[in-house]
């Protein structure tokens, strides 16, 4: 049970002088379960990709396929898949319209003919997903603030209860605070429902330190496919495409090459504080 | 989507009329439109003919973009030819049921049918060859001795070309929220005319929100460069009449004085 792009290319306005190819062959395998970043430069195709992934865009060539069924085939049903690929858009908060949080939330669930009482219970349970309190379920959501507004918006699309759950950008334009919040959430999620995250983001701190496999988007194709301390070692072909590897990862490498006793191969943080500490006791420096 | 929409339909090339100063283009098919109501005979509307096919073929824009022009406004000119065929009393020719056709009446609807092609042609020429912007400069300097009555001619030329900028911004905003909707499962097609009214809410509430909040911001952007409105401003690109333009008018007048003498004053 999986979602896979097999040979998926996709040309905006095929056939004119404007003609640009946003992605170029692109296949990859999205298992259940499993945490993914797809990380890019902006015009590097993630966005056109995730648009792929529910069905929303169709490929120019190749084929999607979900849970085993092509979801271009005349009889499969889009409705069901958008319930079960949730996307999340960049700045979803444009797209809040009802006159209060709760309501909104009652959308994607109400256009999948729920019953009411299955209806609130989800959207209840979607907003206490993204952390937002009680008292801000029946204030019209333009009153919120703009974190809040994006959780409102987020749990609109968890309401659905999705299988894969894809997020475009969720942290742009947020402060680090409102930035680590929403990923802490995100994460949390994932642990306590199991589902499938795709998380796009040109930001390698932002993701290192959450998923389990990392896709780099390179002018429509995928440059690299692997888990993050793998692709990190790539860090100097990294800055060559516009993206960089989160700091400590250059610190750590800056040490190693200076001589010091230390893994490069550091996700966050507190890991580069254990490894340090590690290499000064070996050393006999720290106690 | 909604990508397929072209509007302000600007055709981009290199030519002679493209290089026309705005204001030029911008009187010359206003008195094109006046000869085509002043002309009432076939030599008149011959000579338009001619003269507008001119500048098509100067313009080297491909017809069939002018055609695309027409298509908006079938139904006007079927409404006026019929309305005109029918309706209009003289001598008879042919009489089915209560329905007349008269002489009078066909000539009338003819000549209807011509104007009407021949102004969607003409002034498909202008917004073909001229980008929107050149059209508002055009008009703003062209208006200008309007100021002296107090009549706001740059603020309207200002709104007019914010809201030809704002056009494909918005298409695509459209574009946006409806892909967001139609993941949470919203449905704009099917359906009957109220539900379909009623699903375009998810649409348009969020829309009208992103349009004020960029009107706003755009507002506010304008004040921080101390935008003030028309007074002593000067233009990046000032509007000067070149030889070229000198010709054109020259060219405008022989067609508005031989067109006048043919269609109107002469007579076999």
């Amino acid at each position: 049970m999986a979602i896979i792009l097999d040979h998926v290319s996709h040309i905006y306005e095929a056939g004119t002088a404007m003609e640009a190819a946003a992605l170029k062959d692109v296949s990859l395998m999205i298992p259940d379960g499993q945490f993914i970043g797809l990380i890019g430069h902006t015009g590097s195709g993630k966005s056109t990709l995730v648009q792929h992934l529910n069905g929303l865009m169709k490929p120019t060539s190749g084929h999607i396929y979900y849970n085993g069924a092509d979801i271009h085939e005349e009889d499969f049903n889009k409705k069901e898949l958008r319930s079960k690929v949730g996307l999340v858009f960049q700045y979803p908060e444009h797209q809040l319209f009802e006159i209060d949080v709760f309501s909104d939330v009652c959308f994607g669930p109400k256009n999948m003919g729920l019953d009411e009482k299955e209806i609130q219970l989800r959207a209840y349970a979607a907003l206490k997903q993204v952390g937002l309190e009680d008292d801000y379920f029946y204030q019209s959501p333009f009153d919120l603030s703009g974190g809040q507004k994006r959780r409102a918006a987020i749990a609109g699309v968890l309401a659905m209860k999705p299988e894969v759950l894809i997020l475009d950008e969720p942290t742009a334009g947020l402060d680090p605070k409102g930035r680590d919040e929403i990923l802490d959430q995100i994460a949390a999620l994932r642990e306590e429902t199991g589902i499938t995250v795709v998380l796009v983001s040109h930001s390698m701190d932002d993701v290192a330190k959450y998923v389990d496999r990392i896709v780099v988007m390179n002018q429509g194709s995928v440059l690299y496919d692997d888990e993050p301390r793998k692709v990190f070692r790539y860090y100097k072909e990294l800055e060559e495409v516009g993206l960089a590897a989160p700091q400590v990862t250059y610190i750590m490498q800056a040490l190693k090459e200076k001589g010091f006793p230390v893994e490069a191969d550091i996700l966050t943080i507190e890991e580069a504080r254990d490894e340090i500490l590690r290499a000064l006791r070996h050393k006999g420096i720290a106690p | 989507m909604l990508r397929d929409i072209t509007l302000g339909q600007y055709y981009q090339t290199d030519s002679v009329i493209h290089r026309l100063d705005p204001r030029v283009k911008l009187v010359a098919t206003f008195v094109f439109i006046i000869s085509l109501f002043l002309v009432d005979n076939f030599i008149g509307y011959l000579i338009a003919a001619a003269f507008l096919a001119c500048m098509v073929k100067i313009s080297k824009v491909p017809f069939r973009f002018m055609v695309k022009g027409m298509k908006s406004i079938v139904f006007l000119l079927l409404v006026a030819v019929v309305f005109n065929l029918f309706l209009t009393p003289g001598e008879p020719l042919i009489s089915v049921w209560k329905l007349t056709v008269t002489k009078e009446g066909l000539r009338l609807a003819a000549m209807m049918a011509v104007r009407l092609v021949f102004l969607i042609i003409g002034s498909s020429l202008m917004t073909l060859t001229t980008t929107p912007n050149n059209l508002t400069d055009g008009m703003e300097k062209l208006m200008s001795p309007l100021k002296r009555l107090h009549v706001p001619v740059h603020e309207v030329a200002m709104m007019m070309s914010i809201a030809l900028r704002f056009i494909p911004i918005l298409l695509e905003e459209t574009d946006k929220i409806m892909k967001a909707q139609i993941a949470r499962g919203a449905d704009f097609e099917s359906g009957n005319l109220i539900k379909k009214a009623k699903s375009l809410v998810p649409l348009l509430v969020p829309l009208f929100i992103s349009a004020f909040r960029r009107a706003n911001d755009l507002a506010m952007a304008m004040e921080a460069r101390c935008y003030r409105g028309g007074e002593h401003r000067t233009k990046m690109k000032p509007l000067i009449y070149h030889r070229r333009d000198r010709y054109a008018y020259a060219v405008l007048l022989g067609y508005a004085v031989v067109s006048v003498y043919f269609g109107r004053i002469f007579t076999l």
